[in-house]
């Protein structure tokens, strides 16, 4: 086992265990802090596949952005921070028989897939390369714009439910 | 004389490249050698950090004192310089208490990650060519997100300390340091857009001239929202004594409580040193070695923070909340497309570097004006329209009265 693969396996631990620990805790607030540790486990894997504006996004947006709301939102409601209930409720079984059929749906995709074996490292210049096929109408200008359409009906929606009523 | 002005010159990649070729000569492997570097550079930056701290602490009670007419720090040694090692063995030797119904791992993890994060962004300050922790292609950005990270940290001791007061500082702080990162990511994207690139060392090098000549509003944007995202006054009503008594960290005592107050000043140096680099040029200056120029202007900006917080009273939540989303935000995506015309703009028609540096201050100074101008003129307005509106009602109140 080379040093790539034993990080690699140190993070791929860190990101699963951390994200079996979100589901499994108790209380909501140590599972925001588990999903924390989860999402820096992918960041890690970003900066192991030497996609590092990716890790740095995945860090600035899921962690100081995202899973800061999601801790608000978790204290704000009343109650929720301070009474841990049982992790599983009635549902659980039908739960878990949804998600093992979509394993069943989703394993022979995963295994079926063509992964690509190349060892060939990442360009130099793979950030300006990203940065121009946003704004490149034959790549990905237009899921770009629409992103962003989306996200700006998000923010009128957003604004306009939180608006003082005259 | 030339030799030995050139060794101090560049002090850092000659100690870079004896250390390589000791190393080599000992037989290292390469990765090894990678690795050797790699720590002595992590131990360095981090004492770095750590050594600012507490160097910082003493001149900013010195710098306050002289403010405010005192003497300061006076009595542990000549002019009080040993200050510094005396609250050290003082913060070492007190009790390390928790709070009755404390989250353990939470509150005890909290100023950990607090002070990490203030201290991982030094990786990417340039302190010369050649005397950098790593240069990150994507470097403003990691500095941002890994003191992004220190959210998380203050959410924790916040609610980690089992204390309402605690809980309340820490939705003062992340309400802050989450508003006041808008404007100040923006500002770095101004800087990102014109220079070119992410990474640090290439923002220094775009750099003939410094942009706090080209992008002066950025530049201010960027200060107010550092000192906003530091927490110090006037922004300091995330540990207002007279309101929630410390804030986030109130429940933390020695050296748990060391650490928090370093995550602040380090993440103070940072913000300075990062003004430094975007926006002062970095390292390069005539004369003086890079590595000096860099701690000249870094504490520039750290002299600013202390004469602020000498200077200026406490703002209010909802003044705080107003000014950044009322104001600062919006004026920057104004500036941002402003500034994205202007450059190219002055590009095609060619013009020379100087003129274009002139042409994009004569913007950013016009944006100024105009911005400062419109919310004084706005304002004036509605006082006027508030004063007739109450005049007549006093007038109408007393037609009432001598109607009576």
């Amino acid at each position: 086992m080379t040093l790539i693969q034993a990080v690699f396996a140190l993070f791929a631990i860190l990101t699963l265990g951390a994200g079996l620990l979100t589901v499994l805790s108790r209380h909501l607030f140590h599972a925001v802090l588990y999903l924390i540790l989860s999402l820096l486990g992918v960041a890690g894997l970003f900066v192991l596949l030497e996609a590092e504006f990716l890790a740095g996004v995945q860090v600035l947006i899921y962690i100081g952005a995202i899973s800061i709301l999601i801790i608000f939102a978790v204290m704000l409601t009343r109650g929720m921070a301070r009474n841990p209930g049982p992790p599983l409720n009635n549902q659980s079984l039908a739960a878990a028989v949804i998600a093992g059929l979509f394993f069943v749906l989703l394993a022979p995709v995963i295994a079926g897939f063509p992964w690509p074996q190349t060892t060939r490292g990442v360009p130099a210049d793979a950030i300006e390369a990203l940065g121009r096929s946003l704004v490149d109408p034959n790549q990905f200008a237009l899921p770009f714009e629409l992103a962003s359409v989306m996200i700006l009906a998000a923010l009128i929606g957003a604004i306009f439910i939180a608006r003082e009523k005259r | 004389m030339a030799q030995i002005y050139d060794f101090i010159y560049n002090l850092f990649p000659y100690l870079g490249m004896w250390l390589r070729g000791l190393l080599q000569s000992w037989g290292f492997p390469e990765w090894a050698i990678g690795l050797t570097i790699g720590l002595i550079k992590a131990f360095l930056l981090a004492n770095f950090g750590l050594i600012g701290f507490a160097i910082l602490t003493y001149v900013e009670r010195k710098i306050v004192a002289r403010f405010q007419d005192r003497l300061g720090p006076n009595v542990a040694g000549p002019y009080g310089v040993l200050q510094p090692v005396a609250d050290g063995i003082k913060l070492l030797t007190k009790e390390d208490t928790m709070p009755a119904g404390a989250d353990r791992w939470v509150y005890n993890l909290a100023p950990l990650i607090i002070a990490t994060c203030a201290l991982a962004p030094l990786v990417v300050i340039p302190f010369g060519p050649g005397a950098i922790g790593a240069d990150l292609n994507i470097g403003v950005l990691y500095a941002l997100a890994v003191g992004a990270g220190a959210l998380v940290g203050v959410l924790m001791a916040g609610w980690g300390s089992n204390n309402k007061y605690a809980l309340l500082g820490a939705f003062r702080a992340v309400a802050q340091l989450i508003s006041y990162e808008i404007p100040s990511v923006l500002s770095v994207v101004i800087v990102v857009m014109v220079a070119g690139t992410m990474s640090t060392v290439g923002i220094v090098l775009a750099q003939d001239v410094p942009y706090l000549f080209v992008l002066p509003l950025a530049a201010l944007v960027f200060l107010m929202s550092g000192v906003a995202e530091v927490g110090r006054t006037p922004f300091d009503l995330l540990e207002a004594e007279s309101e929630i008594v410390a804030g986030f960290h109130i429940e933390y005592s020695g050296m748990k409580f060391a650490l928090v107050f370093l995550g602040e000043f380090v993440h103070a140096l940072v913000v300075s040193a990062l003004f430094a680099v975007l926006f002062l040029g970095g390292w390069r200056g005539p004369w003086l070695p890079p590595y000096l120029w860099t701690l000249i202007k870094m504490s520039l900006g750290i002299f600013l923070f202390f004469w602020l917080r000498a200077t200026l009273p406490r703002i209010r939540i909802d003044q705080m909340l107003n000014l950044n989303w009322k104001f600062l935000t919006p004026l920057m995506i104004l500036n941002l497309i402003g500034v994205a015309l202007v450059d190219k703009g002055l590009r095609a028609a060619g013009a020379t570097s100087g003129l274009w540096a002139m042409g994009m201050f004569a913007f950013n100074m016009a944006m100024l004006i105009g911005a400062l101008a419109l919310p004084g003129y706005l304002g004036h307005r509605a006082r006027m329209a508030a004063m007739a509106l109450a005049s007549e009602e006093e007038g109408e109140a007393l037609e009432a009265a001598a109607a009576h």
